[in-house]
């Protein structure tokens, strides 16, 4: 580690402690957000998430060597954390703090996009179910019944196998794509009951069409799952991926994830526990945070609540 | 002078689950609105007013509702039951508006009032998003808004339910509709605001020259707001008048008896009369005159025949009643 690494570091540290407490003094004036920060673990969550999230964006800035780079294969295999190396080198003598950084810039990337597929498409086919019904509902309803009932890792799998050196994206839409089957039927229920209010009638009753319905009166007032389940989401797509590539076919080798650094450090999880424990800390730190956000995220956005 | 909406023989019926048959909510219902007018349909819960209402629209939810094949609803001489989407669309909210019961829950509660009653604008006159909001400022100081320049940033719930009422019809008259149809407009409001709101509407018709379809259960709303009255009871048309006519002779039974329940400040204080029984269920309308088992004149042939709407003798004067034919049995109350 560099001077330069250390400082960049701490002014990460710092601007994700002054970001949550920027929110917090902004959440006094509202109500709502004032729920949002009800509880200390929401204020970790969201400063563990952004110290996070810095890291991925700054990371040229704050890993000392490239993620890929074999520094000396003969000495510095396996090597213990020291100043020089804060979390310890891997197998190949990588730095495992440089692949960390780097990797949370891919595991992040693809749990925030793979779930942002999944809420959309799992919104837009829970919409259309919960508000058309008659054939449009059972349709797609049965066709989320078999998505949920096949494993998923095993159609991954298949996809993977038909497709050699799964480019970025391609990982990205294959998480995403077999994710949002719960989503689905999460905004169907949450439609079936808003399509019924009063308000419903009368925007129809002012001449507006189906798509104007669902986009501008029936889902906004369904925002508060879908918020919920997107946060839970990108949790969830992050395991995927990590389980993915644990197994060697989600982020290719030599590119760094959280989940393939686990992988390439599991055969000395004994000698070296530094080389998976520190992925598998940050894996278990964003989903931790995730869930801590989408608890304030409901208490948040709760109606019940507003009425407490 | 021709009608601006002719329903004739309007019939909406529900398929009710479990094959316990079909509810005939509306059952040939016909009446005339003319331009300007305030036609008040009464009667009591379930006797088919909101889903006639709603039929003119058709806002029925389908399934399990729809409309027969045969139902006539005529707007400018063109059957809105024979309209494609679109079309039907362009008539909602610019032609024919409407206002509902619950100003609590006919707003949605994620939009400024103001963007709500920017949305007729812009879905039919195709306003900028800047213009539609000068409309809706417009508009809510035409309902007698205070502040319409701040109150067209809240939200629903920061106004109380006679402000909201009047955001409703902010909504429906932003295009400046021909018909409106206000179904209940003050049954959740209580009497002072309920009389601010009718004296609003009574203004606002008069104003912009558009008739009003007046649905209540309320008959001294009705009295003080409506120009022709038509009674309705089992999803039948029972009786037509003028609004005085009605309240100076009513003809069937059934208006009798909703006048003489209303409690008079100057009769000498009694026990107040009450029609005994109830509305009979919608999949099962009794036979031939669908009130004879609450009607204290009924005799043998109203059991087995079903009267038309007769004629009373003054102009526009119809009930389904067959003491029209035969006076004299009115002396002989059960």
């Amino acid at each position: 580690m560099t001077l330069g690494t250390w400082l960049a570091l701490f002014v990460a540290l710092v601007v994700a402690g002054e970001t949550v407490r920027a929110l917090r003094l902004r959440a006094l004036q509202r109500e709502r957000w004032r729920r949002f920060f009800k509880h200390r673990t929401t204020s970790w969550g969201v400063g563990i998430l952004a110290f996070l999230v810095i890291i991925a964006l700054a990371a040229p800035l704050l890993a000392p060597y490239s993620p890929n780079k074999q520094l000396d294969i003969v000495h510095l295999k396996n090597h213990a954390p020291s100043w020089t190396f804060i979390l310890g080198t891997d197998v190949l003598s990588r730095d495992v703090w440089s692949r960390a950084v780097w990797g949370a810039r891919i595991s992040l990337g693809i749990g925030a996009l793979g779930a942002l597929v999944a809420v959309s498409l799992g919104t837009l086919v829970g919409a259309l179910a919960g508000y058309f019904r008659r054939w449009v509902d059972p349709v797609l309803m049965r066709g989320v019944d078999v998505g949920l009932a096949l494993p998923r890792i095993f159609i991954l799998l298949m996809v993977v196998a038909l497709w050699d050196g799964l480019p970025f994206a391609a990982l990205v839409l294959a998480i995403g794509l077999t994710s949002w089957f719960g989503t689905s039927r999460l905004v169907r229920a949450e439609v079936l009951s808003l399509r019924e209010r009063e308000f419903v009638v009368a925007a129809r009753a002012l001449g507006a069409d189906s798509g104007r319905v669902i986009f501008r009166h029936v889902l906004p007032n369904a925002a508060a799952p879908i918020i919920v389940s997107a946060a839970l989401g990108v949790g969830n797509v992050l395991l995927l991926e990590a389980s993915l590539s644990f197994l060697g076919i989600g982020v290719a080798p030599p590119d760094p994830s959280w989940g393939n650094m686990i992988a390439d450090g599991a055969s000395t999880i004994y000698s070296a526990p530094w080389t998976t424990l520190f992925p598998g800390l940050a894996i278990s730190l964003v989903v931790m945070s995730l869930n801590a956000v989408a608890d304030g995220f409901r208490d948040a956005l709760d109606p019940r609540e507003e009425a407490a | 002078m021709t009608a601006l909406l002719r329903v004739r023989d309007l019939k909406t019926y529900f398929v009710t689950e479990h094959g316990k048959g079909t509810a005939r909510a509306v059952d040939e219902v016909s009446f005339d609105l003319y331009p300007g007018e305030t036609l008040g349909i009464v009667g009591e819960s379930g006797c088919g007013k909101t889903v006639t209402s709603l039929s003119i629209l058709r806002l029925i939810p389908e399934p399990p509702g729809h409309i027969l094949p045969g139902s006539v609803i005529e707007f400018e001489g063109q059957n809105l039951l024979a309209l494609a989407a679109p079309e039907l669309r362009a008539v909602r909210g610019n032609q024919i508006a409407m206002i509902f019961q619950e100003p609590m829950t006919s707003l949605n509660p994620v939009f400024t009032v103001g963007d709500q009653i920017a949305e007729a604008a812009i879905i039919h006159q195709h306003l900028s998003r800047r213009a539609a909001r000068t409309r809706a400022i417009e508009m809510l100081r035409l309902v007698g808004i205070p502040d319409p320049e701040e109150r067209v940033d809240h939200y629903p719930h920061q106004l109380s339910g006679g402000m909201r009422q009047r955001v409703m019809i902010a909504m429906a008259l932003v295009c400046h509709p021909k018909v409106l149809i206000a179904d209940e407009p003050t049954t959740a409001l209580d009497v002072t605001i309920q009389a601010q709101i009718l004296e609003l509407l009574d203004r606002l018709q008069s104003e912009l020259g558009m008739a009003v379809l007046l649905i209540t259960h309320d008959l001294g709303v009705v009295a003080g707001h409506a120009d022709r009255v038509v009674v309705m009871y089992a999803g039948r048309v029972v009786e037509t008048a003028a609004t005085t006519r009605l309240f100076e002779q009513p003809t069937h039974p059934y208006t009798e008896g909703l006048l003489a329940a209303i409690p008079r400040i100057d009769a000498p204080r009694a026990r107040l009369h009450a029609i005994p029984g109830q509305v009979p269920a919608a999949t099962a309308w009794p036979t031939g005159c669908r009130f004879h088992p609450r009607c204290p004149y009924a005799w043998d042939k109203c059991v087995a025949q079903e009267p038309p709407l007769l004629e009373t003798g003054a102009p526009g004067h119809t009930a389904r009643c067959w003491l029209v034919t035969e006076p004299e049995r009115r002396q002989a109350k059960r």
